[in-house]
């Protein structure tokens, strides 16, 4: 493999497991693991543990698939293996 | 007009319209018939995935397995949604840069073994198969109870529509049914929710009306109400949990792993032009979802303090309509322990065994007989958790197109995913078995017909399945994500990113991955129910998390042996350099 596309997958990896570092902290984290705790907080009329587990985790989900799309697009550019817009 | 005037109108016209699409996008090629022909648009692709994905499990059931579970139903929720990080981060923009048709197709490819192929495609078909049985009943529930009609006669009629746009119009004709498939459902789904937000919280979003105060008791939250209501009916508390935690992690993180390693999902990104698209379609299938499973726990919430309110207490002779229908259509049972004529709606199970059997003839209060013994627990009312989406709105007394609309809905959920695993099962048999493996020299003509009678047959079987539905079908729905979490997620995944991966790992880590978690399944489902318990479970893990443990073994199994036997030859090395790169 040449350096910059080794370059490219490292760059990739990082992304990925940040990506999944906060994807593993929402769900199973706050949404499992630490529920019981994070009840005795309030978060509007929900437990806090309570709506990671039924909604935050979810909105989280979501923003994730978007920050990698837009990040990994600029990488594509940055080492120039984004594809012909017209193909 | 009367409801089931308006729901056969309703049905109707989006059956009219699902026909419509698939006259107007028929295929003609293997390629489109296989993948649309790699033109969809990534929203257009977004939509249909998660029309795909949400079955009538998602649209009639979820919502009512949360309302009856509360806290512990969040599984579901996570699992379900979490699994499309997963498949946006590492699978979708690699497979689709791979640019085949099937999964067993980069299985064989990657692994440049025809017996990891047919493995494939044997998973392929089980897990289908387990998947579209359930399907049928969602289909079967609603003809029954809203028109009245035969649950067989439904059956034949949901079959004959996916028949007709899946056998003529492939991939392509699906791709753009599950559009408008997703656009009724998602409405049908959303009217009830808002009409009922605002009745309890004044809050026309259910997502945050849940988490409001009470309309007329200010100062009172909806949850902590419910919390309420439930501790003094000696139920467990809505927002608290029955489940383990670690029984919570090891389901949670199997239906995660399960749903990015199901082959009707991940066949949906190769249907769109570039990797880049493969991405975002991700991205908007999983917000088209999210709309959906934020609601879903609301339309939970409100559904128990509504059945709590209105049940409980309840004079059978002055009960509303929807109960007793529901009651007629066995999916509702009543018990007076006390003979005292009202409804005691409590904790625990009102019968034993659990599920109503009914007998001819009528009880004191004019309630259907049954043969069940009482069971110790003061409670009286057995209730479906299937029948909460669909009887909700009866319950809350919104108006009939109402009632109508959310008939529609629960049958494009069902329809869009069975249309989905049939095709994935046809594709399988035509492309995988025949041309791959069995008869490598028919033509692309042979091929595509090869498709289309796979598919009849398809079709055939799983209406079989939905009419006369084998008693296993439920236990084994849930344990389809258990083995796709145990096969085909770590096969793919170290696929892609372990370029030393090899043959013989991905073969002994797939076997033992397998065997593993069926065993456990099998033992405990049917071998030995009796001991189905936390006590006997290993680790404290029950079979529906079991998969977890078996991708484990098949991740630990697969690396060990990587390490001991030959690298895989130069042109799969490539092949996986090649993927890993957009351009």
């Amino acid at each position: 493999m040449d350096n910059d596309k080794q370059a490219y997958w490292k760059a990739n990896l990082a992304l990925m497991l940040t990506l999944l570092s906060v994807w593993f902290f929402v769900s199973f984290v706050c949404g499992i693991l630490a529920v019981d705790y994070l009840n005795q907080f309030r978060f509007f009329g929900y437990k806090l543990g309570f709506w990671f587990s039924q909604q935050g985790s979810i909105y989280v989900f979501v923003i994730l698939i978007f920050i990698y799309v837009w990040r990994m697009n600029r990488l594509d550019k940055q080492y120039g293996v984004h594809e012909d817009d017209d193909t | 007009m009367s409801a089931q005037l308006l729901t056969y109108i309703f049905i109707g016209l989006s059956f009219a319209l699902y026909i419509g699409i698939a006259i107007w996008s028929r295929s003609g090629t293997t390629n489109e018939f296989y993948v649309a022909g790699g033109h969809v648009h990534p929203l257009a692709n977004g939509a249909a995935t998660a029309a795909d994905w949400m079955s009538a499990a998602s649209f009639l059931s979820m919502a009512g397995i949360i309302a009856f579970e509360g806290a512990d139903g969040a599984r579901y929720l996570m699992g379900w949604t979490g699994g499309y990080v997963l498949l946006a981060l590492l699978l979708a923009p690699y497979l689709r840069k791979f640019a085949k048709y099937t999964v067993p197709d980069f299985v064989g490819d990657r692994y440049y073994s025809q017996a990891a192929r047919l493995v494939a495609v044997v998973c392929v078909i089980f897990i289908s198969f387990t998947y579209v049985a359930g399907q049928m009943r969602g289909v079967g529930i609603v003809f029954s109870r809203f028109l009245e009609v035969d649950i067989n006669l439904g059956v034949v009629i949901g079959m004959a529509i996916v028949f007709f746009y899946a056998v003529l119009g492939g991939m392509k004709g699906i791709t753009y049914t599950q559009v408008a498939q997703y656009c009724v459902l998602i409405f049908a789904y959303l009217v009830p929710a808002i009409f009922i937000s605002l009745m309890l919280t004044g809050n026309p979003l259910p997502m945050l009306g849940f988490g409001s105060e009470m309309v007329g008791e200010s100062g009172t939250y909806l949850l902590d109400k419910l919390d309420g209501l439930t501790a003094e009916l000696g139920m467990t508390a809505f927002t608290e949990g029955n489940k383990s935690t670690v029984d919570m992690f090891f389901i949670t993180a199997a239906l995660m792993a399960g749903t990015a390693g199901l082959p009707h999902v991940i066949v949906r990104f190769f249907t769109v032009p570039k990797v880049r698209d493969a991405r975002i379609s991700a991205g908007y299938a999983l917000v088209f979802i999210a709309l959906l499973y934020t609601t879903a726990p609301a339309v939970a919430a409100f559904a128990r303090i509504n059945i709590i309110n209105n049940v409980d207490g309840m004079q059978y002779s002055v009960a509303p309509e929807w109960f007793t229908k529901w009651e007629d259509s066995g999916l509702i049972a009543w018990i007076d322990k006390n003979a005292d004529g009202k409804v005691q709606y409590r904790g625990g199970n009102a019968l034993n065994p659990v599920k109503p059997a009914f007998e001819d003839g009528r009880e004191a209060s004019g309630q259907r007989s049954l043969s069940n013994a009482p069971s110790d627990s003061e409670n009286e009312l057995y209730i479906d958790r299937d029948i909460i989406v669909l009887a909700h709105p009866e319950i809350a007394g919104l108006p009939n197109w109402v009632i109508a609309l959310v008939a529609a809905g629960g049958l494009a959920a069902a329809l869009s995913t069975a249309a989905g695993l049939l095709l994935v099962m046809s594709t399988s048999i035509s492309h995988d078995l025949m041309k791959k493996c069995l008869m490598p020299n028919i033509s692309e003509r042979q091929e595509l017909l090869f498709a289309r009678v796979a598919a009849a047959l398809a079709v055939s079987i799983a209406g079989l399945l939905g009419i006369y539905p084998p008693g296993f079908v439920a236990q084994v729905v849930a344990f389809a994500f258990g083995l796709a979490a145990a096969s085909f997620f770590p096969v793919i995944l170290l696929g892609i990113f372990v370029k030393r991966m090899n043959r013989e790992a991905a073969i002994a880590g797939m076997v033992t991955g397998l065997t593993f978690t069926f065993s456990y399944i099998v033992y405990f489902k049917f071998i030995s129910p009796e001991t189905n318990n936390a006590t006997h479970w290993l680790f404290g893990i029950s079979p529906e998390g079991i998969g977890t443990l078996g991708m484990l073994i098949n991740f630990a199994v697969s690396l060990f042996v990587m390490r001991i036997t030959p690298p895989p030859p130069q042109h799969v090395q490539d092949l996986v350099e090649r993927i890993r790169v957009p351009r």
